[in-house]
């Protein structure tokens, strides 16, 4: 049967289901066929905590979310043309987000009496003419999966699991996805279980085969692939751009990568990823706590290595102490926070941008450190870069401030050539041994004298001979480094710190704004993970018609030199987060100028219709 | 000890005797260290920063010992690193001329594994003290034990918080009264060996300050052993907690209480070391007359046994009216390091899966060409 075929530039596809019902597996693969196939895209899982929440509860929604197009996007999407519903809860929770005359694809073997009454519905919605706005298509997924499998020598609860591979197969057919890349990842996947193997391959070729040959669907999409700049391409997870971005500075510095760590959502990918590369030389510590990861990362560091831990907000809290040591001492130390809503155990599977004033500020004493948010899940891997760079050059603790949705989103990424990466080991040196010669020893080694450049002090690694040195959390004399209670010295070292830090900004790349004609009275200025919403939105506005000027800040501490000229020069800057309004605390304070906060912490990205809404209404006022 | 506390008791040059003889090899948590070229003295670890403990404290004598045993390692100078955490106790880096950190309160050990697990090639020490290692960083220290990786702890027992003057700590006697605990402390105190064996420890020893020949022996058997080794080290507080120990370092007093465990040897104790020791009911040790015991019955030290439980029934014996306190080597059986393993699985998966490739690795299986 000959199907319509219509040609669409973007499109939004959500997968929902029940915790146990494989919609991350389905909208993954689904990606990843997205992503061979050419088109632009980006994606938001979005899961319970619980690993299995009751089943079919709304609690115990699972959903991915994908926006794929034939141009360049910056985020997964508002609201979705396509949800598929696997169940009276997904149904329930996900149908809000869907604008009238989106297409639902429900399974109706789900629609029972009983799982209908679990969250509330008196009666079948996809029966009551609920649904009349949306173009509804109930199918019994269940079934007619496992009466494909029929004659599969395998269980019914196995043949029942092979749903989502139906529907993958469906939604494969309905926008006419590349399909081998499923059918190999399937052959590695369940390589040990040939008959499960087959059956899922069966599942997933009827699903297709539903589509094509079934009155349930008139019309084929096509969405074309975008034009990217010319390269070899992969789509890529921000946690998994991360863990490569800090083996790349690990090759790139000749460091080797110690990293210690304690599970936590949602880093633990991170210390997944980095545990399959020994091959390079990474050793990887699953500490007692967090504050033994950090404690190993700094022994590392102090060892000549690249000390590094990852963890996520309840974490952080416990580093704090370290983390100031380090400051102390002035070791290079990494330390990635995928921040989760919080406060306290919060909501561990949902994004937040409000750990920033604890990165920068979150220890006793005057205690500055380098402080650095990727933008875009690729980008984990150029600011992971960046950080090694901040922290091997000026001996100090960098915080890496990802989120839960860089760190599970994903996007296609141009795979930078090996040259293109920053020479790291031109940014530092090991002190030098100090050895007797004719008997005579050299000048005393003083671990506290500074670069005039740009104040690191020696990085002297034991194993070197005549550098031998004692430091500590104590205060220490400026160049001998010996213990010091001096008043001035003291209030000299607190200072001294603080500019070493300070003096970062003139090596870090300026703020760049994007103001087209030049026209714009309003900035947008955001850091971190809402780039994406944010660009969409600054993009909607601009095409009806508005002026206004976007930037994006990857440097939090110290911000780049131009921020407080860029920031004058405009009558009105908005700044959202996902937080109450913690940068625009730091730059009420720094630059003495106002901007407007806009703040929601709903545990999710922004929507770029909602900020548009905003900016609109910013523009209208000034 | 000598009796002035401020000495560093080297200044006759007096050679230490060796309870355990030094081994013809090198000491088995060194394979992996460098030897020094030249032979160095108790003054070359010395360093320029004047040592700040109160008059008369058990810490001068330690240092004094570890400062004098350290040439015996005979690796270089640069290649020893010794980690504390917070504490009167651990203040010892400064004055040690090597590597040091002197870090925060009871995360020594974490930091030291991070040293020791990505190096190798040297030596690593840690210095705490019975409220760094047991209160607040009990947790490091339990799972450092169990790690096994190649570091050597020395726990300064003063069973007081010193440098906080003079609260109890997880090591004072159940009543102890201090300025927080005016009406008696409450709570049941840790047998730091007891702990450390129940914690998968390889290597469990306790010495005292004081006694400086077997504090350098037990420093040695230390050295000697490949993983964690862990050496509790009573020290005398006199400013918050004097004559703690006094009962097993008084003479006189000390020997009535004292069973100095020998690797192989009976064991005998008491006057004219006419006590042995046996297992009782439910496999507690008991004391008994060596006369007139069957002599099948009476044991004989062996810290090599594999089963911690002796080790353990051994570590019962101290009770707080240190009636029979063992000294020496508890339990020193080797296993391999955890810094010898995970150099192992690189090493694994370089033979097996080739040296890292960071093209390949950011390429991934699934790419596609634009253009
Ligand atoms: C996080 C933190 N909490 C509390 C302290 C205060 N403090 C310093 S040392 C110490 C106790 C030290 O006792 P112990 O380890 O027995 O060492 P000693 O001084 O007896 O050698 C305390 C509570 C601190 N430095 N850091
Ligand atoms: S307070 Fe006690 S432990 Fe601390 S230095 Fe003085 S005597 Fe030694
Ligand atoms: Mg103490």
């Amino acid at each position: 049967m000959t199907k319509q075929v219509q040609q669409l530039d973007r499109v939004i596809i959500r997968f929902a289901g029940d915790s146990g019902d494989g919609m991350q597996l389905a909208g993954d693969r689904f990606t990843q066929e997205t992503a061979t196939f050419g088109n632009d895209l980006s994606t938001l899982p979005n899961f319970p905590a619980e690993i299995r929440a009751p089943a079919g509860t709304l609690p115990g929604v699972s959903s991915f979310q994908l926006h794929f197009a034939d141009h360049d996007i910056l985020t997964p999407g508002d609201a979705p043309d396509v949800l598929v519903a696997m169940n009276p809860a997904a149904l329930k929770a996900n149908l809000a987000d869907v604008p009238r005359g989106g297409d639902i694809i429900a399974n109706t073997d789900e629609f029972t009496k009983r799982n209908l009454a679990k969250v509330g519905y008196d009666a079948s919605p996809l029966e009551d003419g609920s649904l009349d706005a949306y173009q509804l298509h109930a199918i019994p997924l269940t079934s007619v999966t496992v009466k494909a499998l029929e004659g599969f020598d395998i269980t019914r609860k196995d043949a029942e699991r092979a749903k989502n591979m139906f529907a993958l197969g469906l939604l494969s057919w309905l926008y006419n996805r590349p399909v081998d890349g499923t059918l190999k990842y399937l052959e590695t996947r369940f390589a040990a279980r040939p008959e499960i193997l087959a059956a899922n391959k069966a599942a997933f070729q009827a699903g297709w085969n539903y589509g094509e040959t079934t009155e349930a669907f008139s019309v084929q999409y096509e969405v074309k692939p975008a034009p990217l700049k010319p390269g070899k391409y992969r789509n890529i997870t921000g946690n998994v751009a991360l863990a490569y971005g800090l083996v790349a500075a690990s090759r790139r510095s000749g460091l080797p990568l110690f990293l210690g760590s304690y599970p936590i959502t949602p880093a633990s990918d991170v210390l997944h990823e980095l545990s399959k590369l020994k091959r390079f030389g990474v050793r990887t510590m699953q500490a007692e706590d967090e504050i033994s990861g950090v404690g190993a990362a700094l022994g590392a560091s102090f060892g000549g290595g690249l000390g590094v831990t990852t963890t996520s907000g309840p974490g952080m809290c416990l580093k704090a102490e370290t983390i100031g040591l380090a400051a102390s001492v002035e070791l290079p130390l990494i330390i990635c926070d995928i921040q989760r809503a919080g406060p306290s155990t919060g909501m561990p599977t949902k994004t937040e941008q409000a750990d920033l004033l604890m990165a920068i500020f979150g220890r006793n004493g005057e205690s500055p450190v380098a402080v650095v948010a990727p933008a875009t899940p690729a980008d984990c891997f150029d600011t992971a870069l960046e950080a090694v760079r901040i922290a091997v050059k000026y001996r100090t603790p960098v915080i890496i401030l990802s989120d839960g949705y860089l760190a599970n989103g994903s996007e296609p990424w141009r795979i930078p050539s090996l040259d293109a990466l920053p020479k790291l080991r031109d940014e530092f040196k090991f002190a030098s041994g100090n050895v007797a010669v004719d008997g005579k020893a050299g000048p005393p080694f003083l671990p506290f004298a500074r670069d005039q450049k740009t104040l690191a002090r020696p990085w002297a690694v034991p194993g070197t001979p005549g550098l031998e040195h004692r430091i500590g959390g104590i205060e220490k004399a400026d160049i001998t480094g010996s213990i010091s209670y001096d008043p001035d010295n003291h209030d000299k070292m607190v200072r001294l710190r603080q500019a070493k830090i300070d003096g970062i900004a003139a090596d870090i790349a300026p703020v760049e704004v994007d103001d087209p004609d030049g026209s714009a009275k309003v900035l947008v200025l955001g850091w971190g993970s809402t780039y994406g919403s944010i660009g969409a939105a600054v993009r909607r506005v601009r095409l009806a018609g508005g002026a206004v000027a976007q930037a994006h800040l990857r440097h939090l501490s110290p911000f780049p030199a131009n921020l407080g000229d860029v920031l004058r020069s405009y009558e009105k800057v908005l700044v959202p987060e996902i937080n109450l309004g913690q940068l625009a605390l730091l730059l009420r304070g720094r630059y003495l100028t106002d901007v407007v906060s806009y703040n929601r912490v709903r545990g999710l990205p922004f929507r770029a219709s909602e900020l548009a809404d905003v900016i609109q209404d910013v523009i209208a006022n000034v | 000890m000598s009796d002035d506390p401020m000495s560093d008791g080297t200044a006759n040059g007096e050679a230490v005797a060796a309870e355990f003889p030094e081994p013809a090899h090198r000491f088995a948590s060194l394979t992996l260290v460098p030897k020094a070229d030249e032979k160095l003295a108790t003054k070359d670890f010395k360093s320029d920063q004047e040592v700040r403990w109160c008059p008369g404290c058990g810490d001068y004598a330690i240092l004094a010992a570890f400062q004098s045993f350290l040439p015996e390692l005979e690796i270089p100078r640069e290649n020893l690193v010794i980690i504390s955490g917070i504490g009167c106790s651990s203040r010892l880096p400064y004055y040690v001329n090597s590597y040091g950190m002197h870090s925060i309160h009871g995360r020594a050990p974490a930091i030291a594994t991070g040293l020791a697990s990505s190096r190798p090639d040297l030596s690593v020490w840690v210095i705490t003290g019975d409220g760094d290692a047991l209160s607040i960083g009990g947790n490091h220290l339990i799972h450092a034990l169990r790690r096994n990786v190649n570091i050597k702890i020395l726990l300064f027992n003063n069973r007081i918080y010193g440098l906080t003057k003079g609260q109890y700590s997880p090591t004072s006697e159940q009543g102890k009264v201090t300025k927080s605990t005016p009406f008696g402390s409450l709570d049941t105190p840790f047998n730091p060996v007891s702990l450390a064996i129940g914690a998968e420890a390889g290597f469990v020893a306790r010495t005292i300050d004081s006694d400086r020949k077997h504090l350098t022996s037990v420093l040695r058997a230390a050295a000697d052993h490949k993983g964690t080794a862990f050496v509790e080290i009573y020290q005398n507080c006199p400013i918050y907690n004097d004559d703690a120990f006094a009962p097993v370092t008084e003479p006189g007093e000390r020997d009535q209480r004292l069973i100095r465990l020998e690797q192989a040897q009976p064991i005998r104790f008491g006057a004219d070391r006419s006590q042995g020791l046996r297992f009782g009911r439910y496999g507690a040790l008991e004391a008994v007359p060596v006369a007139g015991s069957d002599p099948d019955s009476l044991l004989v030290h062996n810290a090599e046994e594999t089963d911690p439980s002796y080790a353990f029934a051994l570590s019962r014996l101290d009770s707080s009216d240190f009636a029979h306190t063992p000294i020496g080597v508890f339990r020193n059986v080797e296993r391999p390091s955890y810094d010898e393993l995970m150099s192992a699985q690189i090493d694994t998966a370089r033979q097996q899966q080739g040296d890292g490739d960071l093209a390949e690795l950011l390429a991934g299986a699934d790419t596609w060409q634009v253009g």
